[in-house]
């Protein structure tokens, strides 16, 4: 069990944001998180990566108990998140972007650069390597996103709401880059409302509504269940 | 130690349009030590030329300081506002502000200290056999009903209300039709009116000189620290706290260090409750 | 001219001429006065560097830095008169005494953020400066340190040494920004959560940055002293002639670029120096209303502008 999450609680000041999840992630998997909006998903993803401490509950990694502790000693951990408000170092270009990523486990200036070229080609975005992450369009913001994450040298990657926004051409390659992510040996968790994506790609998948575990199962399990489709898949998607 | 709860009622009352300002507007106002100084300074002509006594000029004194604070808002600090410049060029913005004041009033008035005797300004009071200097307890007693008047206006004026709603989300506050640039002018410049009272307030038991403006920003930012940025309640107990402390220091350790105690609060509220006395973590 | 342009783009080409030309100038002008104000320049350029290290490139805003000045100037003035140690060693102390100081400092403003940790900076100098002026019989409070043999007597001499110094600041901020911790310094200025999310231990890393700075702006502090032969609390630890005047000089220039520091302590020291003929409490009002003028059009600094131009 690569992370294990146990009975997850936060409250906000009288909101209970999130009661009692429990999460349990296999090596090599993707697990989807999905639900409606303000469900508290995002939230999950602050506390495991440790931008927010839990009121209860506490998650483990490889065995190890990494409630509470600092975002930067959890990514050097091999826990990695994505922002769904995407937060590129804008006036860095996308190399650099990628650079700092990558000098959470170099330190030689020349090997990162190095390095970040090879996310770069990997992610598919070396030709924009110059360009200043702030005039990306969002598109392109999002991978940077991921290309960044990913020259961490996670062992489990955290993406949230990666395709928000995205045509469905880039919808098909970011599936086709997540993919090959999972075949270099990464484990995700991905927080995503683009369903056919989702259910594409998940092994497992977990839904969240009101801040609670409402079903879990294989995307075919997930999709037929009574409570989910009540609390959320769309017609669209019930009408298959 | 009662002279210290009655500075202390000033204090807060310079402490609260600053954080005030900074609640709704979210920037610190370096110049608001120099609103001090205008305020004093309009009380001392005032006194000087027309003999008009300090509490009258409030008067004068409130309005005049209130256009002031609207025009710089409007011509000088809300343009820099909506240009997104960083923050620490609006603070740096109002620290320009701050030298242009200050060496203003030093190039057309002089560096004389200047102050205002009136009949009363010496006079004490008996309560409960305790001497106390009637003037600080009438400036106690104004600042709280200024204080009262304000927490009235903002409460339960729609004004008031539009206030506190640029304070809490200024982007939902824009949706819901509020025109959050007028909004700013008036906090701004309500802030710079009571600080330009308590200018008033303050001529009778201190003086006036040009550099007196760094000093009290100073003050003010301590106070508004110690209390909760943001916090009104907090700038009430962060003034009087400092107000007590500087007193108590000033008795038992010496004059001249009773400044540094101020800081020395400052530092230690900072390490171990960087929120405030009262306040929330609004940083 | 767009040849020239092109030699100043290339950092390190330009910084070369920049350097031979400073160093062939006493040789060729004679002028004390005029050599004097190329020393202001410097010097104030130095404390532009430092202070952009932090301020511009790792965006921590101070308007305290005078606490590392003066207690650069401090250090160097007390471990002489008081302990007899050399004045040469005494640069190396005030660096170290600066960079010391800024621990504990910035270990407690840097629980504030933006503005806040601007202002806590200047409490913390005040504090400083309140008690060296209160410790007279250590420090010889308001009274002052006069240095009656400083550690060179030639202007020529002080030239050569502050562009010593300003070589060095200038190499160390290259340096720096070349090196991971560099890149960590701007990723913490454009975006401290991504940054934590990507490994970076921001506290630590703003510390370093800090550190530096302030040891840069220390041993101005000591040069300082040598060079004007006398220091009090009240001149070194000025909050509007040094602290404000640090962070005027690099937002004039150009904040958070190489020859923002530079560009600006041309302009404020050549500036101050005109007016102070004609005015002399004029000088500060100019200050406030350059500062006033900078912020409303030219807020990215003279530099910044001129690059924001030149890229479309």
């Amino acid at each position: 069990m690569l992370l294990e999450v146990k009975g997850l609680t936060k409250h906000f000041a009288g909101l209970v944001a999130v009661m009692d999840i429990d999460l349990n992630v296999q090596k090599g998997e993707i697990l989807g998180l999905i639900g409606p909006n303000g469900a508290g998903k995002t939230t999950i993803f602050s506390v495991i990566s440790g931008f927010l401490k839990p009121t209860k509950g506490s998650v483990f990694f490889n065995g190890q108990n990494i409630t509470g502790l600092s975002p930067p000693k959890i990514c050097h951990l091999g826990v990695t998140r994505t922002f769904q408000l995407v937060k590129p170092l804008a006036q860095l270009t996308v190399l650099e972007n990628v650079m700092v990523g990558v000098f959470s486990k170099v330190v030689n200036a020349e090997e990162a650069k190095k390095q970040a070229m090879e996310v770069l080609e990997f992610t598919g975005q070396l030709s924009q390597k110059d360009a200043k992450a702030g005039s990306l369009p969002q598109g392109d913001r999002k991978r940077l996103e991921i290309s960044r994450a990913l020259a961490t040298q996670p062992n489990l990657l955290l993406l949230d709401e990666c395709m928000a926004g995205l045509n469905p051409h880039e919808i098909s390659e970011a599936i086709e880059l997540i993919r090959k992510i999972r075949k270099k040996g990464v484990t995700l968790i991905v927080i995503e409302h683009v369903m056919k994506a989702i259910m594409s790609i998940s092994d497992q998948i977990v839904v969240i509504n009101h801040g609670e575990k409402i079903m879990e199962g294989t995307p075919e399990q997930v999709v037929n269940d009574q409570e989910v489709i009540k609390a959320y898949l769309g017609e669209d998607y019930v009408k298959r | 130690m009662v002279s210290g709860i009655l500075v202390g009622g000033l204090y807060a009352l310079i402490a609260l349009g600053m954080t005030m300002i900074f609640g709704v507007m979210r920037i610190v106002n370096l110049a608001h030590g120099e609103f001090l100084m205008v305020g004093m300074y309009v009380c001392f002509w005032l006194f000087k030329w027309w003999g008009i006594d300090p509490y009258l000029s409030l008067i004068i004194s409130i309005p005049t300081l209130f256009i002031l604070g609207v025009l710089l808002q409007r011509f000088i600090i809300q343009p820099v506002i909506k240009a997104q410049a960083p923050g620490e060029n609006q603070i740096l913005l109002t620290a320009g502000i701050g030298l242009v004041l200050t060496n203003l009033a030093l190039v057309l008035c002089s560096p004389n200290y200047y102050t205002v005797l009136t009949p009363y300004s010496n006079a004490t009071v008996l309560v409960e056999k305790i001497s106390v200097s009637l003037p600080m307890l009438w400036n106690f007693i104004i600042s709280f009903g200024l204080t009262g008047l304000l927490y009235l206006f903002v409460m339960k004026t729609d004004v008031g209300s539009s206030i506190r709603a640029v304070a809490q989300n200024p982007d939902a506050a824009r949706l819901m039709g509020i025109n959050t640039d007028r909004i700013t002018i008036i906090t701004f410049a309500i802030g710079s009116a009571l600080v330009g009272a308590a200018g008033s307030l303050f001529m009778p038991i201190y003086y006036v000189f040009p550099a007196i403006g760094e000093i009290f920003t100073l003050k003010a930012f301590i106070v508004v620290v110690l209390g909760g940025m943001g916090s009104a309640i907090g700038s009430l107990v962060g003034g009087l706290t400092l107000g007590v402390v500087e007193s108590i220091g000033a008795a038992y350790i010496s004059m001249g260090l009773k400044d540094g105690l101020g800081f020395i609060i400052f530092v230690l509220v900072l390490i171990f409750k960087p929120s405030g006395l009262v306040g929330k973590t609004r940083f | 001219m767009s040849k020239l342009i092109h030699i100043l783009r290339d950092e390190t080409k330009a910084s070369l001429l920049i350097l031979i030309i400073a160093a062939i100038v006493p040789l060729v002008i004679r002028n004390a006065y005029f050599l004097h104000l190329i020393i202001l320049i410097m010097l104030w350029t130095v404390l532009g560097a430092s202070w952009n290290l932090l301020g511009g490139y790792t965006g921590q805003v101070s308007f305290g830095h005078a606490a590392f000045f003066g207690m650069g100037a401090y250090a160097a003035c007390l471990l002489y008169v008081k302990l007899g140690v050399s004045l040469w060693i005494g640069f190396i102390a005030a660096g170290i005494a600066g960079a010391l100081i800024s621990l504990p400092i910035g270990a407690i403003c840097f629980r504030l953020k933006g503005p806040y940790f601007a202002l806590s900076v200047l409490a913390f100098s005040e504090v400083l400066r309140l008690i060296i002026l209160h410790w007279k019989s250590f420090t010889e409070g308001a009274v002052g340190i006069l240095l009656i043999d400083p550690v060179l007597s030639s202007k020529t001499g002080y030239y050569y040494l502050i562009l010593a110094i300003t070589v060095l600041t200038m190499m160390t901020v290259s340096y720096v920004l070349r090196k991971r911790m560099g890149y960590y310094f701007l990723a913490i200025r454009e975006d401290e959560d991504a940054a934590g999310a990507l490994g970076i231990f921001s506290t630590r890393y703003k510390l370093v940055a800090l550190g530096i700075s302030a040891f840069f702006t220390g041993i101005t502090g000591a040069f300082f002293a040598n060079y004007t032969n006398y220091i009090d609390p009240y001149i070194v630890f000025s909050i509007g002639d040094v602290s404000i005047a640090m962070v005027l000089i690099v937002v004039l220039g150009g904040i958070g670029t190489y020859w923002g520091p530079l560009i600006g302590s041309v302009i404020v020291v050549l500036l101050s120096e005109g007016f102070r003929n004609i005015f002399a409490s004029a000088s500060l009002l100019i200050y406030g209303a350059l500062i006033i003028i900078v912020i409303m059009f030219l807020p990215r600094g003279i530099v910044g502008n001129i690059k924001a131009r030149y890229r479309k």
